[in-house]
């Protein structure tokens, strides 16, 4: 446990967000703040994408009540290692409330990308796999590579508990930017969850 | 729960309330005044109703349940509200979400704890800055006219409302030791 991505590809967060999207058809997929959601931008929108432009650490949450209260929909959360240090009491929630559409992607680099780089706390010393094992979702694992990150969302997609992949990945900075329109983003995922019809 | 204490306690009324609504989810970080509420709802199956770490984090569910078509409402007291600036900010205001929140109010009429009444000073001026709409509900016949009201608004105006639950009506938390 000293060193425990020791086995784990240095992947890319735009190459493994291009992975999943290509994968996709009508699955929920929220993208966490900063370069998480830039990515998931930058790999083609999608009206069921919805994108946080703050409210750092809530992408998980904001997937969980998703994923409750479209339990037929399969929904994809993606965030960064730093924003799920500031919310690590919600893979306790996640893990008593076990909804099994739920597949949460948290990218791991060890830094704050986007603010300079700054090393997180838990950089080289905490294992979020070990955490979420540790918190009661059982289904987590690192994904080696890229096959085994491509394997890991397949198998996620029949499972009958939630699923945490941890990724490592590279010190890049998001690939596009995504358009800062909150009201815009909402509306045009609540078309997405077939709960609106645009006017 | 009786229909008639459902009809004559502050909490058979916000339960009552709630359901009329058809907000079925509701996460809270418990405080003992809401010690009854979180009963019934938990007693209730028409419900689902949690626990969770944070306000924070109730927040970002019942944002995320109410963008896939379920209703919510976040339970928590005075200090957990304390806790929400960034998110009202970032998500829910801007995001145009019709969060639901009771805040058990502690801090004030008797309160015994000098950290929680000036945590609870920072409550109002916090929710004026985001212009956000707030009610202090103090009398038991006025509860259900303001709660039913509010969280109507609430959905179609595509706004943020905080229901400040008072000691006047629920008794508050006293210093018993």
């Amino acid at each position: 446990m000293s060193n425990p991505q020791r086995n784990t590809k240095v992947m890319n967060r735009f190459d493994l967000t291009q992975r999943l999207v290509t994968k996709l058809k009508d699955e929920a997929v929220i993208g966490g703040i900063g370069n998480t959601n830039f990515d998931l931008w930058a790999a083609g929108h999608r009206p069921e994408n919805f994108y946080m432009l703050g409210s750092m650490g809530l992408a998980f949450p904001i997937a969980l009540g998703v994923a409750l209260a479209q339990p037929q929909r399969r929904v994809f959360a993606l965030e960064g290692d730093g924003s799920l240090l500031m919310q690590l009491g919600c893979l306790a929630t996640i893990a008593t409330l076990a909804p099994k559409n739920l597949t949460m992607v948290v990218m791991d680099n060890g830094i704050y990308q986007i603010t300079g780089s700054q090393p997180t706390p838990a950089a080289g010393h905490t294992d979020l796999i070990a955490v979420a094992v540790a918190s009661g979702i059982a289904n987590s694992s690192w994904a080696a590579d890229e096959d085994d990150f491509e394997r890991l969302i397949a198998q996620s997609m029949t499972a009958t508990v939630p699923t945490l992949i941890g990724v490592r990945i590279d010190d890049k900075p998001g690939t596009g930017t995504t358009r800062r329109d909150p009201v815009q983003i909402r509306e045009r995922f609540m078309h997405g969850m077939g709960v609106r019809q645009p006017l | 729960m009786a229909a008639t204490e459902q009809a004559t306690t502050w909490h058979g009324i916000v339960q009552q309330t709630l359901k009329r609504n058809e907000i079925r989810l509701v996460p809270y970080v418990p405080d003992k005044v809401l010690t009854p509420l979180i009963k019934s709802l938990h007693a209730d199956a028409y419900f689902s109703t949690f626990p969770t770490a944070r306000e924070e984090e109730a927040v970002g569910i019942v944002s995320g349940a109410w963008m896939a078509g379920m209703r919510g409402a976040v339970l928590m007291q005075t200090s957990g509200f304390a806790t929400l600036a960034n998110v009202l900010a970032s998500l829910a205001v801007p995001y145009q979400i019709p969060l639901i929140m009771v805040v058990s109010e502690r801090g004030t009429l008797g309160e015994f704890n000098y950290g929680q009444a000036l945590v609870c000073r920072t409550m109002r001026p916090v929710l004026e800055s985001l212009a956000l709409e707030h009610h202090t509900i103090t009398r038991l016949d006025e509860l259900e006219f303001i709660a039913d009201r509010s969280i109507k608004q609430a959905i179609t105006t595509q706004a943020p409302v905080a229901l400040i639950l008072n000691p006047l009506l629920t008794g508050g938390k006293v210093f018993d030791k």
